[in-house]
């Protein structure tokens, strides 16, 4: 290739790529504009493309005409919870999963499998019968028992991933020092494998945050709403209010980007580690 | 699946059992209380009558619900459209993925942060990219009819969402938008686990980029594309999220899929139907899975 033809092919590239980014990112970049706009300018001809008056009104609204500060935290409350039970599941079931070889370990691994291939929604009216037996609907801590139930075969099979990795030789050093394997665990792999549990716990996290079938499904009382639900009860109550809808997107997507960011490596290894291997 | 690095010379102990027991225990419980009970409550009572508004009488009717719910038209034309949006929003997610991985391959300045911007449709939901596309495809406000105007590209507004035929269409692009950007991360990681010498060897023989990629790269990688897909095709299927947001099935079911369908029975009430169309949904999903798998066996085998 001559230098004039790779000249051109670094262009081409470099406008399609380009092309691609504004596509991605548009849509985000439409709905933060929409969230500044006055009513009077979502609401009218010709689209501004550039908020004429920047205002936080939908912003206020939230929180003074809806309760979502009510919604956030209850999200923030059931999302910490569930994903910091889930990880420490995964954390101890994952270790088992990689380090020993015992009757029913395939049988196990393969019972977290299947569940990832089935649709949840086949268990919804279930599930909601037996939260109803429990006295659990309309509660925080259903939902987190459930989001727990719901991230464990992924978060137990993730960190077994991540055990593997580290070497068998590290935890019997500290063993012949006479530490027990629990301390051994706690000591020394745990440490190593810090990243991979903060990022399977923002996985969760953010996994619990967007959730939305099961939420409605349990939940219908204002103080036990996750922001998902609300969101939900914006659409179907009034015509949609598309100022305050924007605001509370550009709310809730906001924890998620920046979290997703800090782990998007792991993410990548995660989605990439079952189905690519040489 | 590999096995497991037991430290070594470690018999299997009555200590050890009671360990690996205790650690399992509290994920096993969750998942059994919480996934399987549920699940397997739903498959009987897809033989019962059981609708949440009279619970006093549940008997067993046989295949009365699967019969109900093949006799009924939204049924057959959620089947459709659940094809429909499987396979176009696939081939446009495959191969815009496989175009921009690539695009990404080699190395270039800033390609960490491009990589970065690219990949965050990944931390919304799909209710969330629903409401947003939504309101870009709205009838009267949307950017969308306003950028088609300004190109010349219409002559008059669209009502995309209220039309069946172009709320199809939308749904989809919402959702290639959505998919492009697994495919190309996937791709990227298959691309990666071909090894460089076998593309030293081909340019000593004096091959083509072109022929390359198609006689060294495609060959390698065709394995993982084949489950790449597979695991695709049912994840698009199990994606409810961005329907129900966005159109909620409508208008007037041209935009229902399968499992938009199933939820509707959900929030109905009918628990007997729901159960229904889930073992239905199910079988469909195996059923495809084993065809499918063979199929690309077949082609590998060749």
């Amino acid at each position: 290739m001559n230098g004039t033809m790779r000249h051109v092919a670094t262009a081409v590239k470099a406008v399609v790529l380009g092309a691609w980014l504004l596509v991605t990112l548009f849509p985000l970049y439409w709905v933060l504009v929409t969230s500044l706009k006055p009513k009077s300018e979502i609401f009218s001809m010709p689209l501004k493309y550039w908020p004429g008056e920047v205002t936080f009104e939908h912003y206020e609204e939230l929180f003074s005409f809806a309760d979502f500060g009510v919604y956030l935290g209850n999200s923030l409350i059931v999302s910490l919870v569930a994903a910091g039970v889930v990880t420490s599941i995964g954390v101890l079931g994952g270790y088992t999963l990689a380090r020993f070889a015992f009757p029913g370990r395939g049988a196990v691994m393969l019972a977290f499998l299947v569940t990832q291939m089935i649709p949840l929604f086949i268990a919804l009216g279930p599930l909601y019968l037996l939260m109803s037996d429990l006295d659990l609907l309309n509660r925080l801590a259903g939902l987190m028992l459930v989001y727990v139930a719901m991230l464990v075969p992924f978060a137990t099979i993730i960190m077994r991933g991540f055990y593997e990795r580290v070497p068998v030789a590290l935890e019997e050093a500290a063993q012949v020092d006479g530490a027990s394997r629990l301390v051994a665990m706690v000591r020394v792999v745990i440490p190593v494998m810090l990243p991979g549990i903060a990022a399977t716990f923002i996985f969760a996290f953010v996994q619990c945050w967007n959730e939305l079938f099961l939420a409605i499904t349990f939940i219908d009382s204002e103080d036990a709403k996750t922001i998902p639900v609300a969101m939900n009860s914006f659409i179907t109550q009034y015509d949609i209010d598309w100022g305050s809808m924007a605001a509370a997107t550009v709310i809730s997507v906001v924890p998620t980007l920046v979290l997703f960011a800090a782990i998007r490596r792991y993410i990548v290894e995660g989605l990439t580690a079952g189905a690519v291997k040489g | 699946m590999s096995t497991a690095r037991t430290p070594a010379g470690r018999a299997f102990t009555l200590r050890r059992a009671r360990f690996i027991l205790l650690c399992l225990l509290p994920g096993a419980v969750f998942v059994a209380l919480f996934t399987y009970y549920p699940m397997i409550r739903g498959a009987v009572i897809a033989f019962q009558r059981y609708n949440l508004f009279d619970l006093t009488s549940t008997p067993f009717t046989g295949f009365e619900n699967f019969r109900a719910v093949l006799a009924e038209d939204r049924f057959w034309t959620a089947l459709r459209n659940t094809g429909t949006w499987v396979v176009v929003s696939l081939i446009f997610q495959f191969f815009l993925g496989f175009g921009l991985a690539l695009l990404l391959r080699g190395h270039f300045r800033g390609r960490g942060l491009y990589q970065a911007w690219v990949f965050f449709p990944w931390a919304m939901s799909g209710f969330l990219i629903g409401l947003l596309w939504r309101w870009m495809f709205n009838g009267q406000f949307g950017v969308i009819n306003d950028l088609l105007l300004k190109a010349g590209l219409i002559d008059e507004r669209i009502g995309f969402l209220a039309t069946p035929g172009w709320a199809m269409t939308s749904v989809i692009v919402a959702n290639i938008w959505y998919g492009v950007t697994f495919f190309a991360i996937m791709i990227m990681a298959a691309l990666q686990s071909v090894p460089r010498d076998l593309y030293e060897a081909a340019s000593v023989d004096g091959a083509s980029r072109l022929r390359q990629f198609w006689h060294v790269t495609l060959p390698h990688i065709r394995p993982t594309l084949a489950l790449i897909v597979l695991l695709r095709i049912i994840w698009i299927l199990n994606f409810p999220d961005l329907i129900y947001s966005m159109t909620g099935g409508g208008p007037a079911g041209s935009t229902d899929i399968i499992t938009t369908f199933l939820i509707q029975q959900v929030i109905g009430g009918d628990y007997g139907r729901a159960g229904a169309v889930g073992l239905l949904v199910l079988g469909l999903l195996l059923a495809f899975s084993v065809f499918y798998l063979n199929a690309t066996r077949f082609e590998k085998a060749r």
